[in-house]
């Protein structure tokens, strides 16, 4: 069970949270200009790290509300998290 | 009801050797990445119906130690679509005669493989994958809950439950086989054929030249390759990007358990996708029950136990003699998952360099079809017809394989 940190309510167990994959993913600016590969790179593809990786929860059972947070996928262990629209904390060690 | 299988037989004698253990050529036709079950069979194809035999698998870890030796070993073909009929199906008939083929015991056992329905919606979209699997002429059976509980009596068929039975499709000729014996099996039949079978021996950069793959750099030093095959499972987005390309794949653990050893009480293999169960009873004797995936990305095979607790849960309903068994062991695996939860299958964007990956919560079963279409498109250096759904294009032109719904979590 890993122990999130919410950056609005503090450490909580991960049942009380959703997942919500890679971070920092926005929706294309001129989405009549992309073409079928770059549809595909948006809707279908995403990172997956072996490592540090920015990744987005929604506290689903507490504030309702989502956010980022750095998790290392080797160790399971976390770094800061960070409201939307917030600037990025630097990449863990 | 009788048990008409081999639980109370002794098990074979083990050959002191099974493979020998070279250390790497300089050079090779093929290097196979990954020594699970997917990367031998794609060997032993290589080598047995290709004459390929200058071949090396290499393991960074040991032989099998990955998901080959992680996962419930459920064994069907009863898939929804076309594509998956199509190559699910060649594997279990490679299966109908694998131990004969590759001369070595795998305890592959027919004993029914039953999915149950619990909803209304549930059991509309069983009969659907009942009525498509008749159609793509694959065994299957519809059962009600009376028939259910003929086959499988400690399961609960009590209405007054959350989740009751409804029905069930049934496909006799599924099954479970040991899985550590089969990766044996087909390590000794490639091995016997002069495939090189090298552990510990990590992939540190996939070798590009114009476009082209020349060979990898290992722990070991560099071993040159006509052609390179990634049979790697969880770590295929790790190899991709060392190749320079990306793969739409996200790891995550998926989790298994198994019970102490009990009397035989559950003669055929039971899965359930609306309540998150799948089991079936080892030729030991254990219980032996896969989890849903855990919900975050992860190399480290291992989960949370809450996901375990919430299986038993409804392992328990299903199963109120269940109460009583002790757990024994839990762990971890790391499955790649496609958005599509299909596999992808063959060429890629580098000249040479072949992938087989996306086999997510069930590609056990898909091990000596996988190997054989596999091993086929190498030799040829084109997709063999049942891997050429399963391009990395498909996420581009938008033919996806959408199993989700019809394989729910219990792949």
């Amino acid at each position: 069970m890993l122990l999130i940190n919410c950056p609005w309510c503090g450490p909580r167990d991960e049942t009380e949270f959703h997942y919500g994959s890679e971070a920092h993913i926005g929706y294309p600016e001129k989405p009549e200009e992309l073409t079928d590969k770059q549809w595909a790179e948006y809707i279908f593809y995403r990172n997956n790290p072996k490592g540090w990786f920015a990744e987005r929860w929604v506290h689903n059972v507490g504030c309702r509300r989502w956010f980022n947070i750095w998790r290392n996928t080797v160790t399971h262990q976390f770094g800061p998290s960070y409201k939307p629209f917030t600037k990025q904390p630097s990449r863990p060690k | 009801m009788t048990i008409k299988r081999r639980h109370t037989e002794e098990l074979p004698e083990h050959p002191d050797f099974l493979w020998k253990n070279p250390s790497p050529k300089k050079s090779y036709d093929v290097i196979v990445i990954g020594a699970g079950g997917h990367g031998l069979a794609t060997a032993y194809y290589l080598a047995k119906n290709f004459g390929i035999t200058n071949v090396a698998v290499l393991e960074k870890g040991y032989l099998a130690g990955g998901n080959m030796g992680r996962n419930t070993t459920i064994i069907r073909s009863n898939y929804l679509w076309d594509e998956s009929a199509g190559i699910y199906e060649k594997s279990l008939q490679l299966w109908e005669g694998l131990e004969e083929e590759v001369g070595y015991e795998m305890f592959f056992d027919q004993r029914g493989v039953m999915t149950l329905a619990h909803s209304v919606s549930d059991l509309r979209s069983k009969q659907r994958n009942f009525y498509a699997n008749a159609v793509n002429d694959i065994d299957s059976q519809w059962l009600t809950p009376e028939e259910v509980k003929k086959i499988a009596p400690i399961v609960n068929i009590s209405p007054d439950v959350r989740y009751p039975v409804l029905g069930a499709t049934y496909q006799a000729r599924g099954g479970i086989a040991k899985h550590d014996w089969v990766a044996w099996g087909y390590a000794k039949a490639a091995s016997d054929l002069g495939v090189d079978l090298i552990q510990g021996c990590e992939v540190k950069k996939v070798k590009v030249e114009n476009g082209k793959v020349v060979g990898v750099d290992t722990n070991q030093g560099f071993i040159s390759a006509n052609k390179v095959a990634m049979a790697a499972a969880g770590h295929t987005s790790v190899l991709s990007e060392m190749a320079g390309f990306r793969v739409p794949l996200q790891s995550r653990p998926l989790q298994a358990l198994v019970s102490e050893l009990l009397e035989h009480v559950l003669d055929t293999v039971i899965m359930s996708g609306a309540v998150h169960v799948y089991v079936s009873q080892a030729h030991k004797g254990e219980l032996v029950m896969g989890a849903g995936t855990d919900a975050y990305n992860s190399y480290a095979q291992r989960g949370g136990f809450h996901v375990i607790e919430h299986q038993l849960a409804s392992a328990l309903e299903l199963f109120p003699i269940f109460s009583r068994a002790h757990l024994l062991r839990t762990w971890g695996g790391i499955v790649d998952i496609a958005p599509d939860a299909s596999p992808i299958l063959g060429l890629t964007p580098v000249e040479n360099l072949y992938i087989n990956s996306g086999w997510g919560t069930g590609g056990f079963k898909a091990t000596p079809g996988s190997g054989w279409a596999f091993a086929d498109t190498i030799a040829h250096n084109r997709a063999h017809e049942l891997v050429k759904p399963y391009s990395l294009d498909r996420f581009v032109s938008g033919h996806l394989i959408d199993e989700h719904g019809a394989a729910g979590v219990a792949h």
